[in-house]
């Protein structure tokens, strides 16, 4: 146990070192060339997002810009207007390529923003659950409960009808249902952590609370979280895709990467499988890199690994 | 322990209460039932006329008072759509639902943590990276996508499998189960691996870091020192000591594999408790949605309270009996 | 995944040929019956079902024209007074004998209110105050307040229920175990499993011959598949003889591939577009999103603008597989009512943009239409392809679409001004349909285009508020008259001025398509149900 505290105490001292500790974090990070290649990836990604406007041959949010005569299109066709359909068109008319692009900027806007969101609210309403106990853990606790009975669909429904359709809805319903699972798992690692020396010798020093929490016990509770949280980011685009199915998700003519898989599934025994598997593939390389960072982050955080 | 069970039941009652409250009026924010059920040549009169059927003519908290008093003589309603007792339609739903999700509980934790230890204890070996790419699946794609895949290979491609529904049944204990007949559970499979691929993926990556991090701890590392035996170390030590993260994910699962299995048994036609909950929520069955959720906080509340008690049990610094502070 | 298909169903093929000598019936529907009392609600998947063991006074043939069931004739014998002619010989399914009073015991339970059901067929017995009064063991007067023309189809809106076992039972749980469901079709029910199946077999004894619905399968099973991709699967791959609703974004694959046999039937429901006629409404903005005044919708030229915009052959083609009917209609072909004068509107772009810039919009306006996502056929995917469509000619067009349950309570409530006993929609301009299920003009303009009076139970699906006197004086004509002709004239004339005004703008009939697996054939209902009289061995 007695490594636990030092390297508790190693990640502290660092200021004090020649070497940065944004350097130091780099220079760990870099040791695994399938992260780095996944980093480089993902910011490739969040630059196509970023930048679909200018990159695509189609703007597929724009009514005026597709049009319903070229649809179902096979991957390679011409359009009417001149350009080439390199992943052919959907149901509507839209060239994949570019709604992909775009889509891609919606799904990884909702699933980062909702993970996050979902994952720093948990992870203090967790932590706080397990450190004070008593009637406030308790109180958090029941109120977890009630959210985990909640059907994310009657969320996303009382949602819809409250306050109209949108990405901002969206976002708002998956923070409602996921901060819940966090809060849980943190509990839970908590509750083992507290109880270890290190927190107890903290609490002897008269440390403050908070900074025994955000010092201590958090980047030792981190580890599991990176897990669940770079999986929930991941799932948090599954499940948009999932309200999309459902019917409560985002406006049609915005579509998300699971919006444009939900409409493909219709067509998907009728032989037009580009519609689905293209953003399906799309989807896979997103969440791929997203968690092959998560994993090295992971053990690049965490306190307890020795290095 | 028995003050602390007491404590949390005398809670849970509580919160079931805030839920019926929050479920009562959120379905009717959604939207008005009698547009569910009125066909096209329903004037205003008939409409009416509906709206007393109900008893949606007195005011919304005049309702909730009338349903709780009911609520607490243990009398949850008639569902609005099926005419019957709620209490009755969701237990008539709950063995199809126990059996898929007890099989796809079983298929996660048979083969999620097998695997996760695989990739735990060799990450850096062929297989270990097949299994966390392959988990990159489990999680990342819509379940509703991965369920049409399944039926489509194995039910239409290969024709192993059939597509939907739950096949014949034979009774146990005076409720019919599929598991028992060998038809019942051919249509069993695709729902179930369907249900259990999102919790495998997530089970594989949490046992997998958490070897990787007991790996390196002094406790395992003084108990290969002392020389035991590599398969004690691995089961005894080492599983013990990742376990509280992963009950607490199977004890979320397992409950969301009950309440909420919507998509997967809306896909596979599986006459479950989540078909029952969608069907019930898009006609706008209030006494039916409000009794089923009231069951289903529930039901999280004894998971819940389960994991907690199985906490102190796999490691003694969690306490449950602190005083409250 | 292209080549897959195919020789998966080649393989299945093989396993069809032995299933074809078999004499039960699997149906997979995507919607099944909530409860077997035929009283409990109007939903037509409890319809499709109850319509094999109940069986009424009048049935609705497949075009929806009313053909004597239980009744052998439904003739008027005065200005108020309709004589129902019951016929002899008809049996309960426990050998009991079929007679007036168990016409007037199920009018009597109808009228004392079936407690706790959503939907009883009330409409059927709400309007016209009538009485039933029996003449004989085999005869019925039915009066009602002044001339009443619709009596047949009302007569064909609920089941006859046997007295003897039904009176005293609970509604709905004494149905379902089988107590008191006691009909006198050609079918006898069996069992229900809610969200599993629902089971029927052959009644031996059954009155009829071949020409009246006799059973053709010795056992009938009902499975709920909601999903449509799963209900293909289905019966592709020979787990269920027959599907509804067969998703239309494969039906062209499908009739090429020739694995299952596709029926197609054209449907009585009408999709259309409906704009309000507020001042100034919430979803209708200039383009720099600022409230207009007056509401553009107003002025018909916009109106016109907006029909001749919509390319109703290319979402036939694009959109709904293949198959659907164009029109200009509310009531389809063969029905009572129908106006061979009505023309599509043809799809004119050009036509649309000078009407828009006549109307003083040059350059158009933003509106959001609404619709639902799990009500018709395609109704997301039409929104979207209209959308496109209004945009191209300067209405710039927003879609938002939504799960019915909200969609069909903001239609009718919510919006601004809305207050109780005055509500007022939310939306500005919707995408809806219309079911024409009593086979006649009257229902449908009586719902659609008079003036909404929530006192008279007019325009109840009027959400526009659209308001022509001439219409509803000939409605109300129309309303009174006995005499076919003349009730005809004046339907076809109300129709005429409020489709030439744009009171709605009618996009197509919808058309269904059934999969059947090789070896099957169906007649198809306009109603949308699935009847298993209507489903054959071929050759």
């Amino acid at each position: 146990m007695t490594a636990t505290v030092e390297a508790v105490e190693t990640v502290e001292d660092v200021p004090a070192r020649v070497e940065t500790p944004f350097r130091r974090f780099v220079m760990e990070y870099s040791e695994s060339k399938v992260a780095v290649a996944a980093f480089f990836g993902f910011v490739a990604i969040v630059f196509i997002a970023l930048f679909a406007n200018w990159i695509t041959p189609q703007n597929p949010h724009d009514l005026m810009q597709i049009d319903i005569l070229d649809n179902l299109l096979p991957p390679g066709s011409e359009a009417l207007v001149g350009y080439t359909y390199v992943l052919g068109t959907d149901g509507q008319g839209r060239d994949m390529l570019s709604a992909i692009f775009f889509g891609l900027r919606i799904s990884i806007f909702v699933g980062v923003a909702s993970g996050l969101a979902a994952f720093v609210i948990g992870m203090f309403v967790g932590l706080i659950s397990a450190y004070a106990g008593g009637r406030v853990d308790a109180f958090i606790m029941r109120v977890v409960d009630l959210q985990l009975g909640f059907p994310t669909i009657l969320i996303a429904l009382v949602l819809l009808a409250a306050l109209g359709q949108g990405v901002d809805k969206v976002i708002f319903a998956l923070i409602v249902v996921q901060w819940a699972y966090y809060a849980r798992t943190v509990r839970g690692t908590a509750l083992v952590e507290r109880r270890r020396e290190y927190v107890e010798s903290a609490e002897c020093l008269a440390l403050g609370r908070f900074r025994i929490i955000l010092k201590h016990l958090l980047p030792n509770c981190l580890p599991p979280l990176i897990v669940i949280g770079t999986v929930q980011v991941a799932h948090s685009i599954a499940l948009e895709a999932s309200l999309s199915f459902l019917g409560v998700g985002l406006p049609p003519t915005e579509p998300s990467l699971g919006l444009l898989i939900a409409n493909g599934r219709e067509y998907m025994f009728g032989g037009h499988y580009w519609i689905s598997v293209y953003p399906g593939i799309a989807l896979l390389i997103v969440i791929g890199a997203i968690n092959l960072m998560g994993d090295q982050l992971r053990d690049v955080l965490n306190p307890r690994l020795n290095r | 322990m028995t003050a602390f069970i007491i404590r949390r039941l005398m809670q849970s009652v509580i919160v079931i209460w805030v839920m019926t409250l929050i479920v009562f009026f959120g379905v009717n924010v959604i939207g008005d039932p009698v547009e569910m059920y009125a066909s096209d040549l329903c004037n205003q009169a008939c409409r009416q006329r509906i709206v007393e059927s109900l008893g949606l003519d007195r005011p919304i908290f005049e309702q909730y008072l009338v349903f709780l008093g009911s609520a607490l003589k243990g009398e949850l309603g008639n569902s609005f759509r099926l005419g019957v007792p709620s209490l009755e339609a969701i237990m008539a739903r709950l063995p199809a639902t126990i059996e898929l999700a007890i099989f796809a509980m079983l298929l996660t934790v048979t083969v999620g943590i097998p695997l996760g230890m695989w990739a735990g204890l060799r990450p850096k070996s062929i297989a270990g990276r097949l299994i966390m790419g392959g988990s990159i699946l489990g999680f990342s794609l819509p379940s509703f996508w991965v369920g049409l895949m399944l039926i489509l290979i194995f039910a239409l491609q290969l024709g192993w499998l059939p597509t939907t529904g739950r096949g014949d049944t034979r009774e146990f204990l005076g409720l019919e189960f599929s598991f028992l007949t060998v038809d019942g559970f051919r249509h069993m499979i695709l729902p179930g691996v369907n249900l259990s691929l999102f919790f495998m993926a997530l089970l594989i990556r949490l046992v997998r870091a958490g070897v990787r991090e007991v790996l390196f701890v002094d406790y395992i590392k003084f108990a290969h020192a002392k020389g035991l035996h590599w398969h004690r170390v691995i089961f005894v030590h080492l599983l013990k000591n990742i376990m509280i993260p992963v009950i607490t994910v199977l004890g979320l699962e397992f409950g969301g594999l009950l309440a909420f299995a919507v998509i997967t048994e809306t896909i596979f036609a599986w006459p479950g408790m989540g078909k029952l909950l969608i069907d019930s929520i898009n006609l706008l069955d209030r006494p039916l949605i409000v009794a089923y959720l009231m069951l289903i906080v529930f039901f999280f509340i004894v998971i819940n309270l389960t994991v907690d008690i199985t906490y102190s049990f796999l490691d003694p610094r969690v306490r449950l009996q602190r005083a409250p502070s | 995944m292209k080549r897959l298909v195919p020789c998966a169903l080649g393989v299945l093929a093989l396993g069809w040929s032995a299933a074809a000598l078999s004499d039960e019936l699997v149906i997979g529907v995507r919607t099944e019956p909530q409860s077997i009392d035929p009283h409990w609600n109007s939903l037509s998947g409890d319809k499709q079902v109850e319509q094999h063991y109940f069986q009424r006074l009048v049935h609705m043939n497949e075009f929806s024209q009313p053909v004597p069931q239980l009744a052998v004739s439904v003739e008027p014998i005065a200005d108020d007074t309709w004589e129902v002619k019951l016929r002899q010989g008809v049996k309960w399914h426990d050998g009991a004998d079929f007679d007036a009073d168990d016409v007037l015991f199920t009018y009597q339970r109808l009228i004392d209110k079936v407690p706790g059901a959503p939907s009883a067929p009330f409409h059927a017995i709400g309007r016209g105050n009538k009485q039933f009064k029996k003449v004989d063991s085999h005869t019925v007067h039915v009066t009602t307040d002044g001339p009443y023309p619709t009596l047949r189809p009302d007569m064909g809106g609920f089941a006859i229920l046997a007295e003897h076992a039904a009176s005293g039972a609970e509604p709905s749980v004494d149905f379902n175990n089988g107590k008191a469901a006691i009909g006198t079709g050609p079918y006898k029910f069996v069992e229900f499993k809610s969200g599993d199946r629902t089971i029927i077999e052959k009644n031996p004894n059954y009155w009829g011959d071949a020409k009246t619905w006799a059973p053709k399968w010795d056992k009938i099973t009902f499975k709920p598949i909601t999903e449509g991709s799963s209900r293909l699967a289905a019966v592709l791959a020979g787990d269920v003889d027959v599907v509804d609703y067969l998703p239309t974004a494969d039906v062209a694959r499908l009739k090429k591939d020739g694995k299952i046999v596709v029926a197609e039937g054209s449907s009585d429901r009408v999709i259309y577009f409906r704009m309000h006629r507020r001042d100034i409404e919430p979803y209708v903005t200039t383009n720099d999103d600022k409230p207009m005044f007056p509401n553009p919708l107003l002025d018909w030229r916009v109106r016109r603008a907006m029909s001749v915009a919509i390319n109703r052959d290319a979402i036939r083609d694009r959109v709904m597989g293949g198959a659907s009917i164009p029109t200009g209609n509310v009531v389809p072909k063969g029905f009572f009512g129908h106006h061979e004068g009505i023309e599509t509107d043809p799809y004119d772009p050009e036509e649309s943009k000078k009407l828009l810039a006549a109307a003083g919009y040059p350059d158009g306006f933003k509106i959001t239409l609404h619709g639902p996502n799990d009500r018709y056929i395609n109704d997301a995917k039409i929104a979207e392809t209209v959308a496109q469509m209004w945009t191209r000619v300067g209405i710039k067009t927003a879609v938002s679409t939504m799960p019915r349950n909200i969609f069909f309570t903001k239609q009718r409530s919510g919006g601004p001004n809305s207050q109780p006993y005055f509500q007022m929609p939310s939306f500005s301009v919707t995408l809806v349909g219309w079911g024409t299920g009593t086979g006649e003009a009257l229902y449908s303009l009586d719902g659609l285009v008079r003036t909404y009076n929530d006192l008279a139970g007019h325009g109840y699906s009027n959400s526009g508020r659209y308001s022509n006197l001439r219409v509803d004086v000939l409605i109300s004509m129309a309303e009174k008259e006995l005499d076919d002709e003349k009730r005809l004239v004046h339907l076809r004339e109300a129709a005429e001025i409020a489709l030439r005004d744009y009171a709605v703008i009618p996009i197509h009939f919808q058309v269904n398509f059934w999969g059947l697996r090789k070896g099957l054939k169906m007649t198809p209902q306009t109603n949308e149900r699935t009847y298993g009289w209507n489903i054959d061995k071929a050759g």
